[in-house]
């Protein structure tokens, strides 16, 4: 069995190649999901990738989150589906109510573009179980939009709840409070990281190879769920 | 027809780099005097007469504003 992971692309979507790389160099088979697709084409999890969706009109990613295909995405995200959602991913999935907070302009003002070391505090979501607990890990950064923020309670339940999936280190970047650069939901399937790691998947093209971790982690999630259930031997009890 | 204004706010707690940027920016171009700047965005509706509060208040906190991190506030402006 062969895991079919989409990869969607809105208008303005820039990193969907990559994406689908990462995905077919874990050896799934990755789908394309186009933004008005009124179907999901039976894949099993889902890449919402960076970019500039809708041209950052309005809010980045508040308007990407009404489209038809965001809408099956909701769907199945709350039945359990596996979503990932990098840079623009993370800001859709936080418009589309998938994850808490939102991201803000950078503190610093400049869009920052560099190799950033990240470190992993959530192993046991379903896209981070391939990684040691507080490995630190190199991948690329490249957002003008990058800091997360959330209000008091949320913050708490997140840090509560071991929801930060990974922080910044090294320095913080762009503001995120906490030096959250990622964070998962309840169940631990969805998962939303400003930093990329579809660029980070071999060492001739990116910084490391550190990425590749998360699309192996959802490859096992995937292969090990029970048949029908949608349970999986690493998911976090709600 | 009526003409509708929508203000859109960075919350107070949520930092304004952009706001922050402007501020900084008004003693060196010779303007004293301004303690700080917050920036916003500022929406221009042309609604039909039955288009009622409770729809406009629905357009505002679900898709105008993002209220995790903006207040938001409407107007009804005469003609």
């Amino acid at each position: 069995m062969t895991a079919r992971i989409g990869v969607i692309t809105f208008p303005g979507t820039l990193d969907d190649v990559d994406a689908a790389r990462a995905v077919r160099r874990a050896d799934a088979e990755a789908v394309p999901l186009w933004h008005g697709d009124a179907d999901l084409r039976g894949v099993d999890a889902v890449v919402v990738p960076g970019g500039f969706s809708y041209g950052d009109y309005l809010r980045a990613g508040a308007i990407a989150r009404f489209a038809p295909v965001m809408g099956l995405v909701i769907e199945a995200a709350g039945k359990g589906m596996p979503v990932l959602g990098i840079c623009n991913g993370f800001q859709i999935l936080c418009e589309a109510g998938l994850l808490p907070g939102a991201l803000v302009r950078n503190s610093g003002l400049h869009f920052v573009c560099r190799d950033q070391w990240l470190r992993v505090e959530n192993t046991s979501s379903a896209w981070t179980t391939r990684y040691e607990p507080g490995a630190e890990i190199l991948v690329p950064l490249k957002s003008g939009e990058g800091g997360y923020m959330a209000d008091r309670s949320t913050l708490a339940e997140l840090e509560g709840e071991g929801r930060v999936v990974m922080r910044y280190v090294g320095g913080n970047p762009n503001g995120s409070l906490n030096d959250i650069a990622g964070v998962t939901d309840a169940r631990g399937r969805v998962v939303g990281l400003m930093p990329h790691p579809e660029h980070a998947i071999d060492g001739l093209t990116g910084p490391t190879d550190d990425g590749l971790g998360m699309f192996l982690s959802v490859l096992d999630t995937i292969l090990g769920a029970a048949p029908g259930t949608g349970a999986t031997a690493t998911e976090v009890p709600a | 027809m009526a003409r509708v204004v929508v203000d859109v706010m960075p919350k107070p707690e949520i930092l304004d780099p952009q706001g922050q940027a402007v501020a900084n920016a008004l003693p060196r171009l010779g303007f004293e005097g301004i303690a700080s700047v917050r920036q916003g965005k500022h929406f221009e509706l042309e609604v039909d007469d039955s288009v009622d509060d409770a729809t406009l208040a629905k357009i505002a906190e679900t898709f105008l504003a993002n209220p995790v991190i903006e207040d938001w506030v409407i107007r009804r402006v005469e003609p």
